[in-house]
Parts: C-alpha cells; sequence; structure tokens
C-alpha cells in the first residue's frame, strides 16, 4: 500500500512538472488527476506538437494578438495577425511567406534571414553568438539583419515589420554572382 | 529576368509530339531494368508511363511542360521546387545515380551535424508533389545519354555536382594514405563507392591541406572522441576505424593568410572547442591583422576576431581546456605543398612544405609567393581538400576544363540551340549551402 502511494505520489508530481511545460502536450493531465483519485487509469494524450504547430493555432484572446507586417522581396506588404510566442518564421510559413527555413529553427542556416524595422530591431533580446555566426554567412546582411527563427512575438512588438532580401544562400536572383566556396 | 521564368516562359508552346516521342525512349528496356520510382505507389500514373511506354500526356490537349533534373542533391531539389511553384502544369523528374535521394545532405554534411539535415523534410515534401518524380539508381552517360533526355525533355538541368577532385600535382600524390578529402567524407558518411577507402589512422600526426570547411569537418572528425561520434549516423566502418585511431594531431595547412581563410565562423568556433583538444595559432601568423579589422566587412571581420583571439588571447576555460588537451590541432598559415614524403617501406613519414609571403593590395585576393624556405611536417595521412572540379558529359557540350565547368551564359548552355537545354551548373553552385560539407 506504501508503495503504491509512493507511485501515485510520483505520477502527481510529474503530472504537475508536465503542466508547467510550455505548450503542454497532455491536454488531458487533469483527466488523469481526476482518474487517479477514481482508481481507474483512463488518461488521454493529445498527438504531440511538432515545431511550428503552435503558429497554427488562432490568437484565443484580442490580448494575445500581435501584429505582424511581412514585406516581400517584391515591396508587397502582407499583414498577419500573430500571437504572443510565434514563430516568425513559422508564422511566415503559415501564411505562405516565402520564408525558406532549411534548418527547422536549429540555428544551421541563414535562409530565414530578415531585416528588422530599426524601432523593433531595438526591442528585441541580443542575438545569440550561434546566431550572429549564422548571420555571417546571409547574403545580403545589413546592420538590422536577424534570423527569423530566433524571433518570438511578444505583445511588446506589436506593430513589428520585417523584409525579406532579395536573396538568401540557397535562393538568388539571377545576375547575382556567388563567392565560390 | 531570373532563369527559372525564363525557363517556365520558354514552355508555354504544346509539346504533345514530343512526350510521345519521350515516352518511347523512356520504355526502352536498359531503362526500365534500372529504373525504380520513389514512392512508387504515390506514382502509379508515373509507372505505367514509364513501364509500359504510354504517355497519358498523349490523350490530353493540355500542354504538357516536362523538365528532367539530373542529380536529387540540394540543387536537384531547389530547382525542382521553384519549378513546381513558378509554373502550374511543369512536371518534374529527377535522375539520380544512387538508389537513394538527397546527394550531399545524405553524403556530404558532417555526421555530428544532424540540423543541417533538417532540409531534407523540405525535400521530401517537394517530393510528394504529384508532378514531381524521383528516378534513383539511374546514370546519366551509362544507363541513359543526355541526348536521350535532350530528346525527351522540354528542359534538361544538370545539377549532377563536381564530381572530380582537384589534384595538387607533387610528387608523393599518389601514395597510400594520401586520401582526397571528399573521399574521406564519403567514407565516413558511408557513401557506397568510399565503403573501401584504405584509411590508416595508425600514425600521430595527420596533415590536411586546404582551409576550407571540408578540411575543418574531416579534421573535427579525426580528433572528436568517439563517444561522441557514436551518437551520430556516422557509419560503422569509420567509427570502429576511428575507435582505434593514434591521431594525435592535426595540422591544417593553406597556402594564404588568416585572412583568406575559406572557412566560416560557425566550424572555426566548433574547432576551437573540441574537447580534450587544443588549438594552436602562431602567434607571427596573426601578428598585425587586428590592425586592419575594422576595415574588413562584418564576416571577416568576426572570423579574423576569432583567429587572433584563439592565437593571442583565449578566455580562461580555453585556456584550461588547452592545458590539459591529450590532442591538438594546428591552423598553419602561408605554406604550398611540395611533395609527400615516404619512408623506406613506401609509407607516407611527412610532407614538404614551401613557406609563402603574400603579394598585392587587396587583402581579399593577395597572391602567394614562395620565399624559397622550406619546412617538413611529420605524418602518416595526408588529406587534401583544396576544392572539386565538375567533370564533362561525354556529349560534345562546350566544357571549360581548366575551371571544369561548362561554358555557359546565364546558365545556359553556350552554343545549345533552341531552349531545350539550359545548364544549371552555375545556379547549383548558387544552390549549395556553404555549410555542406
Amino acid at each position: 500500500m506504501a508503495a503504491s502511494m509512493k507511485v501515485c505520489k510520483q505520477l502527481l508530481l510529474l503530472n504537475k512538472f508536465l503542466q508547467k511545460l510550455p505548450h503542454s502536450r497532455l491536454l488531458g493531465a487533469h483527466c488523469w488527476k481526476h482518474g487517479l483519485k477514481h482508481q481507474t487509469r483512463s488518461f488521454k494524450l493529445q498527438g504531440p506538437l511538432y515545431h511550428g504547430d503552435y503558429e497554427w493555432q488562432d490568437p484565443k484572446s484580442e490580448d494575445e494578438v500581435v501584429n505582424i507586417t511581412y514585406i516581400t522581396r517584391d515591396g508587397e506588404r502582407i499583414p498577419v495577425r500573430g500571437k504572443v510566442g510565434d514563430n516568425v518564421m513559422y508564422l511566415a510559413h503559415r501564411h505562405n511567406i516565402e520564408m525558406e527555413g532549411a534548418c527547422e529553427a536549429s540555428l544551421a542556416c541563414s535562409t530565414c534571414h530578415v531585416y528588422v524595422k530599426d524601432e523593433y530591431f531595438d526591442k528585441l533580446p541580443e542575438p545569440e553568438e550561434k546566431e550572429d555566426d549564422m548571420l555571417d554567412l546571409a547574403a545580403f546582411l545589413k546592420e538590422n539583419s536577424r534570423l527569423g527563427c530566433q524571433i518570438i512575438l511578444t505583445k511588446e512588438l506589436d506593430g513589428i515589420e520585417v523584409t525579406l532580401p532579395k536573396a538568401t544562400r540557397n535562393f538568388y536572383v539571377d545576375g547575382h554572382v556567388p563567392q565560390p566556396h | 529576368m531570373n532563369i527559372i521564368q525564363q525557363l517556365t516562359q520558354t514552355m508555354q508552346m504544346p509539346q504533345i509530339t514530343w512526350c510521345i516521342a519521350r515516352a518511347a525512349r523512356l520504355s526502352s528496356k536498359t531503362f526500365r531494368k534500372d529504373c525504380h520510382l520513389f514512392h512508387s505507389s504515390k506514382y502509379n500514373q508515373r509507372k505505367i508511363f514509364v513501364s509500359k511506354g504510354i504517355s497519358f500526356f498523349s490523350t490530353s490537349s493540355k500542354t504538357c511542360q516536362h523538365v528532367a533534373i539530373v542529380g536529387s542533391g540540394p540543387a536537384g531539389y531547389y530547382t525542382a521546387q521553384k519549378l513546381l511553384k513558378g509554373h502550374p502544369d511543369v512536371v518534374v523528374d529527377i535522375y539520380e545515380k544512387l538508389p537513394v535521394p538527397f546527394g550531399l545532405v545524405r553524403f556530404g554534411v558532417a555526421p555530428d551535424h544532424p540540423e543541417v539535415k533538417n532540409v531534407i523534410n523540405t525535400f521530401t515534401n517537394t517530393a510528394q508533389n504529384d508532378r514531381c518524380n524521383f528516378f534513383g539508381n539511374v546514370e546519366l552517360g551509362k544507363d541513359l545519354a543526355l541526348k536521350d533526355l535532350r530528346d525527351a525533355y522540354t528542359a534538361v538541368v544538370l545539377c549532377y555536382g563536381a564530381a572530380e577532385d582537384r589534384v595538387l600535382g607533387i610528387p608523393g600524390e599518389d601514395l597510400p594514405n594520401v586520401l582526397s578529402a571528399r573521399s574521406f567524407v564519403g567514407w565516413y558518411n558511408g557513401l557506397p563507392q568510399d565503403a573501401q577507402l584504405p584509411v590508416n589512422l595508425d600514425c600521430e600526426a595527420a596533415v590536411v591541406l586546404g582551409h576550407g570547411n571540408v578540411a575543418l569537418d574531416v579534421a573535427r572528425i579525426l580528433l572528436t572522441p568517439t563517444s561522441i561520434l557514436e551518437k551520430t549516423d556516422i557509419s560503422e566502418h569509420a567509427l570502429e576505424a576511428l575507435r582505434r585511431s593514434s591521431v594525435k594531431r592535426v595540422h591544417i595547412v593553406g597556402r594564404r593568410g588568416p585572412l583568406q581563410a575559406a572557412f566560416t565562423i560557425k566550424e572555426l568556433r566548433e574547432m576551437t572547442r573540441l574537447p580534450d583538444t587544443r588549438t594552436v595559432i602562431q602567434r607571427a601568423d596573426v601578428d598585425g591583422i587586428d590592425k586592419c579589422l575594422k576595415d574588413l566587412p562584418r564576416p571577416r571581420r568576426r572570423l579574423t576576431e576569432l583567429i587572433y583571439k584563439s592565437a593571442v588571447s583565449p578566455d580562461e576555460t580555453e585556456v584550461k581546456t588547452w592545458k590539459e588537451a591529450s590532442r591538438e590541432w594546428r591552423l598553419v598559415f602561408h605554406r604550398s605543398p611540395l611533395q609527400v614524403l615516404q619512408d623506406s617501406n613506401g609509407q607516407v613519414k611527412g610532407i614538404e612544405l614551401a613557406v609563402n609571403r603574400l603579394e598585392g593590395d587587396s587583402l581579399q585576393n593577395q597572391r602567394a609567393v614562395a620565399t624559397g624556405d622550406r619546412e617538413v611536417i611529420e605524418c602518416g595521412l595526408v588529406l587534401r581538400s583544396i576544392g572539386y572540379r565538375g567533370l564533362p558529359l561525354s556529349d560534345n557540350l562546350p566544357f571549360n576544363s581548366s575551371r571544369g565547368v561548362f561554358e555557359n551564359e546565364n546558365s545556359r548552355i553556350k552554343n545549345e540551340k533552341g531552349n531545350s537545354e539550359a545548364n544549371f551548373k552555375k545556379l547549383q553552385k548558387m544552390y549549395l549551402f556553404q555549410h555542406l560539407v
């Protein structure tokens, strides 16, 4: 009996821990707790939330909304209603904006390179060393260059504008001769 | 105008007769024998097309644009992706020599850089497009000729990579254990043709010639503890050989200076942080480069700063690791190989190098000129990592053999009449990631 109490306790702790995880994968976590009380084993697992899935959820309330404008290579302005916590690259993918993301936000390429409008650029957290190293590989690097996959929307960034560069390392426009490597 | 736009525009004409011709060609026996379809269940229509020689296009009055892409590496898949997106009707057939797709992403990217391989997911999405077909185990020049493709398709895009190594042309280059870094990469990445590469790691020191990312990759693999490598998808035979390796020292030799090095900062930083490994850069080589830092463009500036810092003022943790390290790598500048030296058994015992100085005003384009001084580095393994060159096809296309590329105008092969042939050699270069290999 004591042993099973111990297991229960551990499960509850685990449950608490899981609930604390960001974008908790266990929607049914409370059911689990409930189930334990009644000595049943009915708990429900939701499928895993993959990278980029979160951006497919619509904002739940107006408080969450962060407006962002993407400016494409052709100069077209695409306003998007994002939400707090959205990754700028995955959000672009959801809205069919041509921002690549070859390495899937793992800081191993520079294909989601964007220019951030100055006033918002200053509000972003400093890039980590790895991001700076990758930006060094970006074509047409500017002072306000960042990697889209490293920008996470916050309320403070409401109204942010990001511009896509005219080329990335993998897609060059014609006439530009890349340096051999 | 973008070359892809050009290509899509030239494909607006009806091409029904071409399709029938194409179908007839593709149904030839030799081709059928060797042809495998990737995701074949998804492409039943295509299967019929290939195996019975019936063109489903021939019954349709729709215009059909059909592009052959030779090579299924990043260049091939990016080209396919752009074509499929840019044109609603175009059908793309990708031909690949190996049975499996993705070329260098699979066989070039270092096993300890799995995140770079994530791009395979994007390529897989492209491959799942109904208008995209993959034909593996088909080699251009052997299973089918370029002429077959040229006759059968609206356009042919050559993305078959640069298959040959540049060679040094020095005495001793053909000794055992003087290897091309490319084959070495193929060896540890499980490329079938390099599985039997005779790599002998029973020596203390290795020399890597070249200052590009491939050079750093092979050096890193030689020095990384196998306890880390065994968690990657490195080939089993390479892992086994590396476990028995006695290589303790790797010299990475380049003919010019720190301001001309071709490797990038991420790879260099990884080298300075290798566990149990010391970084050695001679102070004399970096003397004075801190003065020109501010005039350099940002990527070059940050790279040079890192080289300078590693040589002159490494931080505390680095000093500590380097002091206790049992292995080391040395970044050697201003040296050109003269000959590989052998002992009485015909084994590599060292490499003789000429000491260079740099001439010329513009920093990036300075030339290395021999000073007349020479020196020898003792080593038992030499890896040559001085670049690749493309190979000409057997057909009579204009080829620049000194540069190893087709003569082309804006990526289209010169003197080719009509639009049926577009050469994307250049594009392919653009499409390759810097850090892929």
